[in-house]
């Protein structure tokens, strides 16, 4: 039986978890993690995005050195951007995944003031996602994993 | 079965019945054996964990090589193939290539690069489809009929040529390119899905009585040997199906065997012409030759190496022992293409354990018979003598040849990374197995030979346990089972090397996003109240699930290569400081630029003789890349084969990849 804790705790979970989509931070792949997720794997979408995030340092490290280098190396760049929108579009990272499709934009311009800017912005939607995620993740763990793929963003 | 267990290794429950011939079984297609090949993680491991929820038996794989031995390990132990396009050690196309030449399995292709002429690449090379990532479950569910569809018409072209009828053989072959250009569920990707549902339902129709129980004939080494040489004695563009396949003079195989096969070689050599001129200019570099078919050199196979030999460009003593290392049934062609030919690390190994097993040759060779699957491989004398038509051509080559000297160390590298690689498959699970399947990977490795495609006779059941190599090769079913059931995290060590030298850099990064995001204004309400409790979450969670995987992982590798060099008496300190900084910040992007290198290797091996067999190759050898050397004699091979072409006979236009068919080859004028 749910105490008033536990339910509001849900509560928080689902507003949480509804935000992203509405917010825009998450879209519809997302969900198709939740759906992965099952009893030999209830915590797959967290495992997932910090898979994610272990592999977006590495790429954003690489990219922070590329972009240093003189003269750019725009092919490099745009190699290390494809990987990034490719597992940043693989959990649903809406936002980043846009960042990432106008860097290579700017990439193809080589135009470095674009990029430079650009990748500052995607770090920063990087970040933010993250940290968002993560506290979506603490709240959901403490709920068990009943509450996460039952709601679908709007 | 472990479906959706989400752990690393996975025993499947069935043991390959699917494939086998019961197509429709009741299972059917649960334990489809799936080989997932992609360098991003994230995506990898949610491929894995879609596959699994489809039931399917999945492998998964980082490095483009990894994935081709296993696949040249495991024959017949993968029923489809998903690779990513975009990756670091390989190009994706170029794996597909490699896949369809050596293994005629299909091959998925994926990305999040959704432009026309990067698809209609994937369709040209020969994808049976094409993912646009982020990938569905529901893309994946259907790609079982990729599988039932090549082995339908694999059967049909088969029987039919049994049965006497060519006509009806060719027009199988048509369908059959046809459907390598539909699409499957893709939704909304591909025009074509109209059109493939049609041509399902005439497949549908006219397979109505025939089941699709038919062994897959190997491409093996010497098979696809045999083919070259018949195709080069004939001539590119002379080169019939049936011409061919008297040259070749196989029995069991057939006519349509070889016209699909000769179809892909020609899509083959087309890609090579088109890289060959990279190559060229990457080997005048290294080498300094002036000769544009020098970049060809490491690809020198064994009628090349027999001609080099006959020309005494390698030293005699040399070719005596390599010809003793060599399996009983074709002693100097697999000798002569040890030194020079990357891929034959193997075999070079091979031969220099098989140095004290000289009287067990026969022996062994009597059960590499057994171990081709139902290739007879009686043909060795017959390709010794047809070695020597080619052989004058590449008098000129041996310069060029002669001066590698760092062959050997390659052979003895691949062997110790190997093992990392086999340790790294068991570690996680039965440490006791670590000591057996090392021996038996390596045994194992042989068939990785034989599949390459190379003039390597010394299929690498030189070792002396032989019939330990037999039950190791996947005759056995459980120990492949076993085997594909792993999770091929070796070129993980290199990134797991990487990501974990860099997780220090990572920390800071790390950190001073968080901080950063603690100043950054936080717009919305709900998560400005909650904030994070951790500070280094994505390092911090890395710690707990990556670590313990990582970990193991690196100590393995670095241990068993250390081991293994020590124990050949090699150092290896300047090998293995290259190894560990290899892989991520290095991608190499230009399959054209290994070969260039792999031909330098060649080039300078020879030169040292037969004395400096054990030195370490000091070359970049990241521990992923040991996999490269397969996939570069691959190409240097052909790479060879098409300037032979082009020098034998003058290569008008070859018809266009669309254009060819079994049918219209008949028609050509001998």
């Amino acid at each position: 039986m749910e105490t008033n804790n536990i339910h509001d705790l849900r509560r928080q979970v689902a507003n949480l978890r509804q935000s992203l989509f509405d917010q825009g931070y998450v879209d519809e792949q997302f969900i198709e993690l939740e759906e992965l997720q099952d009893d030999a794997t209830p915590n797959f979408v967290e495992e997932v995005v910090t898979l994610f995030c272990k592999d977006s340092a590495r790429l954003i490290h690489i990219i922070d050195q590329t972009l240093e280098n003189h003269p750019v190396d725009f092919a490099k760049l745009d190699n290390y951007m494809h990987q990034f929108k490719g597992s940043s579009s693989s959990i649903g990272a809406k936002k980043v995944k846009t960042k990432c499709t106008q860097f290579m934009e700017y990439c193809r311009a080589e135009n470095v003031e674009g990029c430079k800017r650009t990748f500052q912005q995607l770090k920063e939607e990087y970040t933010t996602l993250r940290r968002k995620l993560e506290i979506y993740f603490q709240y959901a763990r403490q709920v068990g994993p009943t509450e996460t793929a039952s709601c679908h963003p709007k | 079965m472990n479906i959706g267990s989400g752990s690393l290794v996975t025993v499947p429950s069935s043991t390959g019945s699917w494939k086998s011939g019961d197509v429709v079984s009741d299972q059917f297609p649960v334990g489809l054996r799936v080989l997932v090949v992609d360098d991003d993680p994230t995506c990898l491991r949610i491929l894995e964990k879609m596959l699994r929820n489809c039931h399917y038996e999945v492998t998964k794989c980082n490095r483009a090589e990894i994935a081709l031995s296993f696949l040249r390990e495991n024959k017949n132990g993968f029923d489809i193939v998903i690779s990513d396009v975009h990756m670091p050690d390989m190009d994706g196309f170029k794996l597909l290539e490699h896949i369809g030449l050596e293994m005629d399995l299909p091959v998925i292709m994926m990305s999040a690069d959704d432009s026309k002429d990067v698809v209609m690449k994937g369709v040209t090379h020969g994808a049976y489809d094409y993912l646009i990532k982020p990938v569905r479950i529901e893309a994946l569910k259907n790609i079982w009929q990729h599988v039932v569809r090549k082995r339908k018409y694999e059967w049909k072209d088969n029987n039919f040529d049994q049965s006497g009828s060519v006509e009806e053989g060719d027009r199988q072959q048509k369908p059959s390119e046809d459907v390598d250009y539909s699409s499957s569920a893709n939704e909304g990707n591909w025009k074509n899905s109209k059109k493939r549902k049609e041509e399902e339902e005439e497949v549908e129709d006219r397979d109505d009585t025939s089941n699709l129980k038919k062994p897959r004939v190997v491409w093996s080494v010497e098979l696809h040997q045999q083919f070259v040489q018949a195709v080069h004695q004939l001539g590119i563009d002379k080169a019939v199906p049936k011409k061919i396949l008297e040259l070749m003079n196989v029995p069991g195989l057939t006519r349509e065997n070889v016209a699909s096969h000769l179809q892909k070689y020609r899509l083959y050599l087309r890609r090579l012409s088109g890289v060959s001129q990279h190559q060229n200019g990457l080997n005048n570099s290294f080498m300094g030759h002036p000769d544009a078919t020098f970049c060809t050199i490491s690809s020198l196979n064994g009628l090349d190496l027999q001609a080099l030999a006959a020309a005494g460009q390698i030293p005699a003593q040399n070719l005596a022992t390599l010809q003793a290392a060599a399996l009983g049934k074709s002693a100097t062609k697999s000798a002569i293409s040890m030194p020079l030919d990357q891929r034959n690390f193997f075999s070079f190994e091979n031969s220099k354990l098989r140095f004290p097993e000289g009287p067990q040759q026969l022996n062994n060779s009597n059960k590499q018979i057994d171990l081709l699957h139902g290739i007879p491989t009686t043909m060795e004398s017959k390709q010794l003598a047809n070695l020597h038509h080619p052989s004058q051509s590449f008098v000129g080559m041996n310069m060029q040849v002669n001066s590698t000297s760092q062959h050997n160390n390659s052979v003895l590298m691949r062997l110790s990374q190997s093992q990392p690689r086999t340790q790294l498959l068991n570690g996680a699970n039965n440490g006791s197995q670590v000591s057996r399947l090392p021996l038996s990977m390596q045994q194992s490795l042989s068939p990785v030979l034989t599949q390459s495609g190379i003039v390597d006779n010394a299929r690498g059941s030189v070792y002396n346990p032989v019939s330990q190599a037999s039950s190791m090769v996947d005759f056995s079913v459980n120990q492949s089972k076993e085997l594909q059931s792993y999770n091929f995290s070796l070129g993980s060590n290199s990134s797991g090397m990487s990501s974990l030298t860099n997780q220090g850099m990572l920390q800071e990064e790390v950190n001073s996003d968080i901080k950063g995001s603690r100043g950054f204004p936080s717009n919305y309400d709900i998560f400005n109240e909650l904030q994070p409790k951790s500070q280094n979450w994505g390092l911090q969670n890395d710690g707990s699930t990556f670590d313990a995987s990582l970990h193991p992982c690196m100590q393995g590798t670095q241990d068993v290569s250390s081991q293994l060099l020590l124990q050949q008496g090699i150092s290896s300190t300047h090998n293995s400081g290259q190894n560990r900084n290899a892989p991520i910040e290095k991608p190499m992007y230009s399959n054209g630029d290994e070969i260039g290198h792999s031909n330098t290797m060649c080039g300078s091996q020879l030169n040292s003789g037969g004395g400096n067999m054990l030195a370490v190759k000091a070359e970049r050898f990241p521990d992923a890349d040991h996999q490269n050397t397969n996939i570069r004699e691959q190409f240097g091979r052909d790479d060879l084969m098409s300037a032979f072409l082009r020098q034998q006979a003058s290569v008008g236009p070859v018809e266009t990849e669309f254009g060819f068919d079994g049918y219209t080859l008949d028609n050509l004028p001998v």
